[in-house]
Order: C-alpha cells, then sequence, then structure tokens
C-alpha cells in the first residue's frame, strides 16, 4: 500500500465507492423501499461518474452526491406523486404509537412514525439530524436558505413528535385521555 | 392554549434530544445493511475501475 495523495490531487471517481453506504442509508431514508434506495444509489453513482468534471475538489464530495440523489429521488417523485400519496394514507391508517413509559421509544414505533413525514421532512431530519452535515450544508444540498432549512427541520420534528404523542401535555402521561390519567393518578397516591 | 413558556424549554430540548438520538439509530441502522450484490459489483467496479474513465462521452 502507498501512501494516498492529497485529496485535491486524487481523482474524486476514486473516492465514490466509498460513499456507497452513506448514499444507501439516504436513499433508503427517502425513498422507504430498499429496491428504490439501490436504483438511486446506482444512478447516482453513474450520474457523478460521467459527470465528474462539474464537481469542484474544494468542495465536500459527500454533499455533491447526496445532492444528485436527491434531486434524481425528487424528479422520479414528481412522476408518480400520486402513487407516493396513496400509500402514505394507507400507512397513515395503521398508525398508533405511544411512548415506552420511560419515555424511550422503540425503534420499530419510530420507525413507524417516521415514515409518515413527507419526504422533505425526512430528508431534512436526516441530513441535520442524523448524517452530520451542517444546516449550511443542508441548505445547499436543497437549493433554500438556511433559515428554510431550521423552520422545516424544526416542523419535522414538531409533526414527528405529535406523530409519536410526545408533544402536548404537561407530563409523561400526554397522550392518554383523562379517564387513564385519573386512574393512573389514583395508582400512584395508593403507592404512597 | 398556546404554551410557549420558558418551564416548556426543558421539556422540548428532551422531545429533541430523544428524537435526534433516534435519528441516528435509523440512519446508522440503514448504513450497516449490507450492501445488496449489484452495489457490491458495482463498488468493485469502481475499485477495480471497471468503469470506463475516458469514455462517458
Amino acid at each position: 500500500m502507498t501512501a494516498a495523495p492529497p485529496a485535491s490531487f486524487a481523482d474524486p471517481r476514486d473516492r465514490l465507492a466509498s460513499a456507497i453506504p452513506k448514499l444507501r442509508a439516504f436513499a433508503i431514508s427517502l425513498a422507504r423501499d430498499s429496491t428504490k434506495a439501490d436504483d438511486l444509489v446506482q444512478d447516482t453513482i453513474l450520474k457523478a461518474w460521467s459527470n465528474i468534471e462539474k464537481f469542484d475538489p474544494r468542495t465536500n464530495l459527500d454533499a455533491w452526491l447526496f445532492t444528485i440523489l436527491r434531486n434524481t429521488f425528487y424528479s422520479s417523485l414528481r412522476k408518480t406523486r400520486r402513487e407516493v400519496q396513496d400509500s402514505d394514507g394507507i400507512h397513515a391508517a395503521s398508525l398508533s404509537v405511544k411512548p415506552a413509559h420511560d419515555g424511550r421509544l422503540a425503534m420499530q414505533e419510530f420507525q413507524r412514525a417516521f415514515d409518515q413525514l413527507s419526504p422533505e421532512h425526512r430528508e431534512v431530519l436526516i441530513l441535520v439530524g442524523a448524517s452530520g452535515f451542517s444546516c449550511e450544508e443542508a441548505a445547499g444540498m436543497m437549493n433554500v436558505a438556511i433559515g428554510t432549512v431550521k423552520s422545516r427541520a424544526s416542523r419535522a420534528r414538531k409533526r414527528l413528535a405529535e406523530l409519536l404523542h410526545l408533544e402536548d401535555g404537561e407530563d409523561m402521561f400526554s397522550g392518554t385521555d383523562g379517564a387513564t390519567q385519573a386512574v393512573v393518578m389514583r395508582t400512584a397516591v395508593a403507592g404512597f | 392554549m398556546k404554551k410557549e413558556k420558558d418551564e416548556d424549554a426543558p421539556k422540548r430540548q428532551a422531545i429533541r434530544e430523544q428524537i435526534d438520538e433516534n435519528l441516528k439509530r435509523v440512519y446508522t441502522a440503514a448504513l450497516n445493511e449490507e450492501l445488496p450484490d449489484r452495489l457490491r459489483e458495482l463498488l468493485e467496479q469502481l475499485k477495480s475501475k471497471g468503469l470506463d474513465k475516458g469514455g462517458s462521452a
């Protein structure tokens, strides 16, 4: 093994392979379907390969690749928007989630709630909440102002909290009705 | 009953942290999934420069 040349002199195409897992994780978050996600990753890599001269080597390669992927996703989504909304409706009908008593969420419950969000909300949350991009980088990828990224992320978190029944109410029993709460209170009192 | 009181701020912060922690778990789980064959093949092609670097035009 020889030492890698400085990134600025290396062919950025040599770095595409190592980006595949990250791209796939992002694609799964957007598409919620591993076959579609794999299509997206493949299209993204091929587009990046054949348009590599458009990449500015002083910038972040991952951000460039994520941008290609999300643009590819949204252009295909525009063609099939009606179909996607139908499937969202089916998903939403089956959703009922409450937080566990210790406040920690089961992974599956969280995943189900996350899947209810719009693609735009899933995107912003994954970019700024999970994959470690700054709001500024996310703004560049999404082609919107930084303020838009922040407000969209805030709305997306709020929506997610609503779906998980975390948001309203003053205490950990939020999401339960009055009768349930009364029983809980009595139980708590009886415990002393 | 709009509640923007300061006493709600720690609760909102806790919810936010809980959400972000779970987002990272969702993302990391996807990141750690085994690649399907076609992406592994693509990755191998990229590594071995099996795609033609000059011939994209």
